[in-house]
């Protein structure tokens, strides 16, 4: 019994669903920097089980299903070096990593 | 049998998110993210693509998540208590979030899918790596670029004047232990 056979594709999809959305409210909501990258790393994720899910449920003879996923990983790395140098660099100049603190282009 | 661990790996997933979102201490916040790393990688197991949960668990429980542990770490002062949330109406956020779960989740569950589950998965990680040497050959190449020049310029961002340092926790603890390190050798 493999999950294909046990589990629908609905079910994963909404899994992922539910995730992305954990994640949007936790970039909505969260006030540091560092918080709001928590939410855009388990937004990636949630993209990544769609991906996956898709590439076993409908067209698992093909590879291109989790080359996606791990460039999506790869990307996903990077981004959060990246941004997590831009945390320190930000918390270096003005001491904060409160988003609401940085308003210097604020009219 | 499938059907309990699925679930139960869902409820994990979605438990361990959730406490990333709503936890007040952003260590706490770091350390379920973990958690939803690895629940994520055991989905992609029972998924059976067993070279994208072991990426999973190395790239993001390995790399990412100690990337971030040391973010915190350096941007913490001694006595600072950071505000969880927004002081905004956060219920808008919540509303907007369910909404778009509920507009998703119907969709998504109404779409007729053309299964094709009951083939056995013939790309497994030796195709995988066949496919990257390949037919995907530039875009692996172009992912190698995008990793070297995210690591330069991480390295650029980050780097530390000497003469703007300011002080983290990390610094306070140094200082403290080097001033009992002093007192314990001065009684001796």
């Amino acid at each position: 019994m493999t999950m294909i056979e046990a589990v629908p594709l609905n079910w994963v999809l909404a899994l992922a669903a539910i995730l992305f959305c954990i994640g949007l409210f936790g970039v909505l909501v969260r006030r540091s920097l560092i918080g709001i990258l928590f939410g855009v790393e388990l937004m990636l994720n949630a993209v990544n089980i769609n991906l996956i899910a898709f590439w076993r449920y409908l067209e698992p003879n093909l590879v291109a299903g989790q080359v996606f996923a791990l460039f999506i990983i790869t990307i996903a790395a990077a981004e959060a070096a990246v941004g997590l140098a831009m945390v320190i660099a930000v918390y270096r100049t003005r001491r904060t990593i409160v988003a609401d603190d940085m308003r210097n282009l604020q009219g | 049998m499938v059907t309990v661990i699925f679930i139960a790996i869902a409820s994990l997933i979605i438990a361990s998110a959730a406490l990333v979102v709503v936890s007040r201490e952003i260590v706490r916040a770091a350390l379920w993210l973990i958690a939803t790393f690895f629940a994520v990688g055991a989905l992609y197991l029972l998924l059976e693509a067993e070279f994208i949960g072991v990426a999973q668990v190395l790239i993001y429980v390995g790399a990412v998540s100690i990337l971030i542990l040391f973010a915190i770490m350096l941007t913490r002062q001694h006595e600072w208590q950071e505000p969880a949330w927004r002081a905004g109406p956060w219920w808008i956020a919540l509303a907007g979030a369910i909404g778009l779960a509920a507009v998703l989740i119907t969709t998504l569950g109404a779409f007729p899918w053309q299964l094709h589950a009951n083939d056995l998965p013939v790309s497994r990680a030796p195709q995988l790596g066949t496919a990257l040497m390949r037919e995907y050959l530039l875009p692996f190449q172009l992912a190698a670029v995008v990793l070297l020049v995210a690591l330069i310029g991480a390295v650029v961002i980050a780097l530390e004047e000497r003469r703007r340092r300011i002080p983290t926790l990390a610094d306070d603890v140094a200082a403290q232990r080097a001033t009992t390190d002093r007192t314990e050798d001065g009684t001796s």
